[in-house]
Parts: C-alpha cells; structure tokens; sequence
C-alpha cells in the first residue's frame, strides 16, 4: 500500500518526453515516403486549366511520368526570353524539337517494364496559344509517347 | 572505482527539437499534391512512306468541332456549320453520340452483340473530330476535350446505372469493358493546319 501513498513530493510529474524524438522521426520518416521530392525548379510559370474532378484522372506512379512545363518564363528569365509562352524540360529552357531526345532520355532511364506505361503530363498555361502544344504533341507522337495528360486543376 | 568509470548520460533533450527542424525542412521541400489531368491518348505518328489513305466516313457519322484563333467553336455535321457556345457542346455531343431517335443526320445505328447487354443498336461509326488553329488558346482547346470526354462519361454512367444499376466505376473489369463497348471514344484530332491565319 505504502506503494501509493508513500511519495512525498505533491507538484506534478514531469513529463517522460525520451520517446519524443522517435516520435518525430518516425512522423519524418512517413513524411519522407509520401511526399515527393521537388525535382525541378520551375523557370516558367503557368496556371493549368481548370477542369471538373470527376472527369480528371488521379495522376498515380511518380516515377512512370515525365513532365513537359510550357509557360510564360518567371520574372527573372523574362529580360532574356521574352514572355512569350516556352518549354521548360527538365531544367531547362528548350525548343519543341529538342522534345522528342527528352523523351528518349526519360524512357533509357526508365527499367525496362515500365517503359510501356510511360506517360507524359503536359503542364501548361492556359493562356498559351495551341501552336506550342501541338508542336509538342506532335514530337512526342514521333517519340511514341502516346499516353499523355493534360494537367488540370479539379473544381466542381 | 567502478562507480567512477560508468558512462554519464547523454543529454537526448535537444533531439527533438533537431528532428522537428528536419521534419518541417522536408515538408517545405516536398510536395504532396495529387496531379490531375485529363488522361488522352495520342495517335502514333503517321508512317513516312506510307501512301496517304484517305479513309472514307459516312457524313451522317462525323461531327466537326473546330476552334479558332479567338476561341470561338464551330460545329459541322450535315446541316452545315453552326457557331455555339462551349456549355452547349456536352449536350450536343451526347445526343450525337447516342442518336435516340434514329435521326437521318445523326450517326447510323449498328445492332452489335455485346456482353451483359445482349443485341443493342448503338453508332460504332461515329467520330467527333476536333480541330484547332495554333492560335488557339489552350484553354479553349482543354476544355473542348474536357466537355467530350465528359460527355462519354455521362453516357456510360448512365447506362451502367441502367443496366447494373451501380455507378462506372464500382462494375467489374468485364462489366467496364462491356459499357465502353457500348459508347466507344472515338475522338479524332486533325493534323494541323492553320486555319484563319494569312494563307
């Protein structure tokens, strides 16, 4: 009994806070697995279209997809490329030929099961006139890289 | 002696705080928004040597949707050519694509044999082809896509509630197969040309 009763300090027990840094790492570590690393930054901007959830499809499997960004080019490539409306591959700033030796390049990257499920996601401004995107669609239609996706925003 | 060569303890009370800065570096760095998009499929290229054939489609079968510069749509089938707003076009298209009261200028109807559904009269022929100017704003031309492919969707939805009374998406592999049978996509895009541009 004197188990109980027998303490004699009266103020409140500290906290046990030793399992708190497995608690955060374990939370990092979930993190770590979901989310995706930022690849590239982004030297053009855009605002997809906006399109309604039910009809978008979810874009699953990361690592099956490359991405074509066209857009204006961000502040501070503007004094040097104009605000006319430009590729971004990867890194950097290209023309609609250049797309198809991309395309290329993502797929030898890809194992060798997976290159049939390769998609392409077109992340575009939707103010972009269609002559860009049709030159790359056409290039990517020479790459064979046919299963495409046009990047959208959901909305009601 | 002995008591004297015991390690003292590490001090772990700042671990927490090391891992919190971590945590809050790989949540400003990654990111977790799911990517949505309108899934399309692209034809393979056309083969360089291969002799241009001109397939041949009933006109009744075919719906032109074409965009300008401006983004104005325009509609052709055998009445002629119409110029309409965008929220009209799924409604449009679905009753082009169904065709429910066997119109002479609406698609022809094929009885076909198709699994769950036995010998139905659907428009097997028919294709909605779109095309645009390179003018045209890609806005416009997403959601031109967007409203065809929304149209398809409604379509088959409805008749899968008819028939299986559930929605598309919660049938089986067979049953999914059988409904995309039953409203085929068959939207052609047009090699482009530059329309209302100087020639």
């Amino acid at each position: 009994m004197g188990k109980f009763n027998g303490g004699e300090k009266k103020g409140m027990p500290e906290l046990n806070t030793s399992s708190l840094p497995d608690l955060i790492f374990s939370i990092l570590f979930f993190f770590m697995m979901v989310t995706s690393m930022r690849e590239v930054s982004l030297k053009v901007q855009f605002k997809v279209p906006q399109g309604q959830t039910a009809v978008l499809e979810k874009l699953e499997k990361k690592s099956l997809v490359s991405f074509v960004y066209i857009g204006a080019p961000t502040k501070e490539f503007q004094a040097k490329m104009g605000t006319e409306s430009r590729i971004q591959l990867n890194d950097k700033f290209a023309e609609p030929d250049e797309v198809q030796d991309y395309i290329q390049q993502e797929r030898m990257n890809m194992s060798e099961a997976d290159q049939p499920f390769m998609k392409v996601s077109l992340k575009a401004d939707e103010n972009t006139q269609m002559g860009i995107i049709t030159d790359v669609k056409q290039a990517l239609r020479k790459a064979y890289a046919l299963k495409i996706n046009y990047s959208a925003r959901g909305g009601e | 002696m002995a008591k004297k060569r015991k390690v003292p303890g590490l001090n772990t009370s700042s671990t927490a705080d090391i891992s919190f800065i971590l945590l809050i570096f790989f949540l400003i760095t990654t990111s977790m928004d799911t990517d949505r998009g309108l899934a399309r499929q692209l034809p393979p290229p056309p083969e360089e040597n291969a002799e241009v054939k001109d397939i041949i489609v009933k006109e009744r079968n075919i719906l032109n949707v074409r965009m300008n510069s401006a983004g104005n749509l325009m509609l052709e089938n055998m009445d002629g050519q119409r110029f309409i707003k965008l929220d009209e076009l799924r409604e449009i298209v679905k009753e082009f694509i169904e065709n429910p009261n066997n119109s002479d200028n609406m698609p022809e109807l094929h009885e076909e044999n198709i699994p769950y559904f036995g010998k139905v009269m659907i428009t097997k022929n028919h294709v909605i082809s779109v095309q645009n100017d390179r003018g045209t704003p890609y806005k416009v031309y997403f959601s031109v896509q967007h409203e065809l492919v929304a149209a398809y969707n409604d379509l088959r939805e409805a008749v899968s509630k008819k028939q299986f009374g559930k929605p598309y998406a919660s049938l089986t592999e067979d049953q999914q197969k059988a409904v995309r049978d039953y409203y085929p996509q068959k939207i052609s895009e047009a090699e482009p040309k530059n329309y209302g541009g100087k020639k």
